[in-house]
């Protein structure tokens, strides 16, 4: 459902729903925040370096949470850690997506046992849009999570929040 | 380059009571133990010895020999009483090519031990670091906080063996 | 009337984009200058101690992965020496080669990493693309021999997880001839451009004695002009029988020991591990990469320190043993938490641009910082 295929034959006149024009622009264009944690960071810059090209996507790192679109939790969430990530995330503005990426920031990771400072799944502070699993997750499984993302960007609508 | 029991030796010929023993049981290197309250009286001959020189201090590691009585408390759980923590010394001389060992002991309920930093100055964040995790109190340390938990923690020195996890912190529930 | 001044505290991270991480500062500025540096460590305490406490033996080398994740190899390499050394197994030939070549690879792909990083730092953008995609291939080789391309769990007590792959040999051969003309592409690139140099030489000049006294080691160290290598100095493995070189910094563009020194110790570094590659590639003999593991991993009672040469310094583990098949304490001298704890000492009197230079110099990872 691209936006070009609703066009006048002549002219340059292109037809779309609001929803629609929105949701194509924020979906292919999300910034993330350049915010690496722990061992996922390093798969995240591999991501958005020369093999992975994460810029394909319209992803670009955006070092200020007031300019940001998305963030990927890439990493183990500690307690020291969890409320500064909160406070990262309620100052960005809205529409917000966060990407959990890795078994840690999923659910605690190998740590979920006896890692008394480990926050068990980052969700425990701030709602998460995509779980990626894996520990680490691959670039691939990073860039499906993030073609996860863009499918629940298109489907949204001005008038109600998706759940 | 001397080896371990010459170095004995030479400690107790200048401190005396100061080096307690040498355990040599162990399967790699022997050990020194030595008076918590002197290791930085003894630290410092190491240093600048001339026929030690040991420049550089390889590690500090706090230990909870876990070789107390288990209770119970009021609350049903296992706590260790009596016993002792242990601060181990990994020292080598870059220049003479020689290590050590040492190993300080101090009781469990008022573990206190010399600071070193004044020595080897990388021993500062190590000792923090054997504060934040046993709760060991070196004395004339500059700058003795919590360095890797949260300053506000409050629940007990994680790496002892009978640290209970508490159940929130700040809000957020802490188990899985 | 005089004018009133004030010192100003900016605090810098744990989210920013330079300090490799989740790494806090305070920074105590008069104006432009620094007057004081102080780090806030620990966003990233994963607890590895106690974990190692609750796991047996060979459980925490998935663990040990997940502490310098940018140099995972050598991180089971120096936890497996450890215990071989207390319990005293003697390992195959094959599996010592095998081992020395993923490590010397690994440090090849961290050094990388940390120069890469340390250009975007500095605002050089074009030497990152360029050299991970060299990591790439380094990381596809590891993939070909264990599976994974950043945390391995690939070495273990006595032994590997895996054989390495037929072609591996071959494919290694490859990427060194690959490799050799792009460290000199690297070197017109960025080492020897002037708005790095200008950036870095003379900047966070570390003396000896310092050094030394504030326990850094690796490349930092030899940055400051001591050619001091665990590799040579305290050999382990089979390091002993390779002819290879230990870079120090000469002060080419600047003085001994500034944060240009770091960066090119790194740079020759990784030609030397090239030399201790093609040295022993062709070498690898024959046999089983696991026959020498033991069934149960119960050493005795009594305590190992044991060091090894990470890409960023001396990684030590003093392990104790009661005599169980859990260790009791596992210790981990991490080299970034001790290299970190200088950063004070270099940034006294520099402006606050140069913290990101020098810190980039340091070449943490702050999961091995934090544990």
């Amino acid at each position: 459902m691209g936006l070009l295929d609703k066009e006048f034959s002549d002219g340059n006149i292109v037809i779309a729903k609001v929803d629609d024009l929105f949701n194509w622009a924020r979906l292919s264009s999300i910034w993330q925040l350049g915010f690496g944690l722990a061992c996922c960071a390093i798969e995240m810059m591999a991501t958005s370096a020369s093999h992975y090209d994460f810029d394909r996507f319209g992803v670009i790192p955006r070092n200020t949470p007031r300019q940001a679109d998305a963030i990927i939790i890439s990493g183990t969430v500690t307690l020291k850690m969890a409320l500064r990530i909160k406070r990262l995330y309620e100052q960005m503005p809205d529409p917000k997506y966060i990407i959990s990426m890795g078994s840690c920031a999923n659910c605690g990771g190998p740590y979920w046992e006896h890692g008394y400072h480990v926050l068990k799944g980052v969700d425990r502070v701030i709602p998460v849009d995509v779980y990626v699993p894996g520990c680490p997750p691959r670039p691939e499984a990073l860039l499906e999570g993030l073609l996860k993302l863009q499918e629940k960007i298109r489907n949204e609508s001005l008038r109600k929040k998706s759940a | 380059m001397k080896n371990t029991e010459e170095i004995f030796e030479l400690l107790k010929k200048e401190f005396g009571d100061a080096v307690l023993q040498i355990d040599k049981e162990t399967p790699t290197e022997p050990i020194i133990f030595v008076d918590p309250l002197k290791i930085n009286v003894v630290g410092e001959f190491l240093r600048v010895s001339e026929e030690l020189k040991f420049d550089s201090l390889m590690c500090l590691s706090g230990v909870d020999d876990a070789n107390g009585t288990k209770v119970k408390d009021e609350a049903g759980l296992d706590t260790i009483q009596g016993g002792t923590l242990s601060v181990y010394y990994h020292l080598y001389s870059t220049t003479l090519n020689h290590k050590i060992n040492l190993k300080v002991s101090a009781q469990r309920e008022d573990p206190k031990v010399e600071s070193v930093e004044n020595i080897w100055k990388c021993a500062d964040w190590h000792e923090r670091e054997a504060f934040d995790m046993y709760g060991i109190i070196f004395l004339n340390h500059p700058d003795l906080r919590r360095i890797l938990m949260p300053y506000d923690w409050e629940a007990g020195y994680p790496l002892r063996k009978d640290y209970k996890n508490p159940e929130f912190y700040q809000g957020m529930k802490v188990p899985y | 009337m005089a004018l009133k001044t004030e010192t100003m505290v900016l605090n810098m991270g744990p989210q920013h984009p330079s300090t490799h991480g989740v790494l806090r500062l305070e920074l105590e500025l008069e104006g432009e200058l620094i007057k004081k540096v102080i780090p806030h460590i620990g966003y990233l305490h994963r607890c590895f101690e106690k974990h190692a406490e609750a796991m047996q033996y060979n459980q925490v080398i998935p663990y040990t992965d997940r502490m310098d994740y940018l140099a995972s190899m050598y991180n089971n390499f120096g936890y497996v020496i450890a215990v071989e050394k207390l319990m005293g197994i003697e390992v195959p030939e094959r599996v010592q080669y095998i081992r020395l070549i993923m490590g010397e690879l690994q440090r090849i792909a961290s050094h990388l990493v940390a120069l890469g990083t340390y250009g975007l730092d500095i605002g050089a953008f074009t030497p990152f693309l360029y050299l991970f995609r060299d990591r790439e291939k380094i990381l596809s080789l590891f993939e070909m021999t264990c599976g994974a391309r950043l945390l391995y769990n690939y070495m273990w007590v006595g032994g590997l997880s895996h054989d390495i792959h037929p072609d591996f040999q071959r494919l290694t051969k490859e990427f060194i001839n690959y490799f050799k003309p792009t460290i000199v592409e690297l070197d017109s690139l960025l080492s020897y451009n002037k708005i790095f140099i200008e950036r870095t030489a003379n900047i966070g000049i570390l003396p000896v004695d310092t050094a030394i006294n504030y326990g850094v080691t690796g490349p930092m160290l030899r940055g400051s002009g001591i050619k001091f290598d665990l590799r040579r100095n305290d050999p382990y493995s089979i390091y002993n029988r390779f002819d290879f070189d230990i870079p120090v910094g000469k002060g080419l563009v600047g003085t001994v020991g500034d944060c240009w020194d770091r960066y090119y110790v790194r740079v020759r570094e990784m030609e030397e591990s090239l030399k201790i590659l093609e040295q022993a590639i062709d070498n690898i003999p024959e046999g089983d990469v696991q026959s020498a593991i033991p069934k149960r991993i119960k050493p005795p009672k009594g305590t190992v320190y044991s060091r090894v040469e990470t890409p960023r310094g001396e990684l030590g583990y003093f392990i104790i043993s009661d005599g169980s098949t859990n260790p009791f304490r596992v210790k981990v001298r991490a080299p970034s938490f001790v290299n970190l704890e200088v950063l004070g000492e270099l940034c006294k009197g520099h402006l606050v641009a140069d913290v990101i230079a020098i810190l980039g110099s340091v070449d943490i990872v702050l999961g091995e910082v934090d544990r």
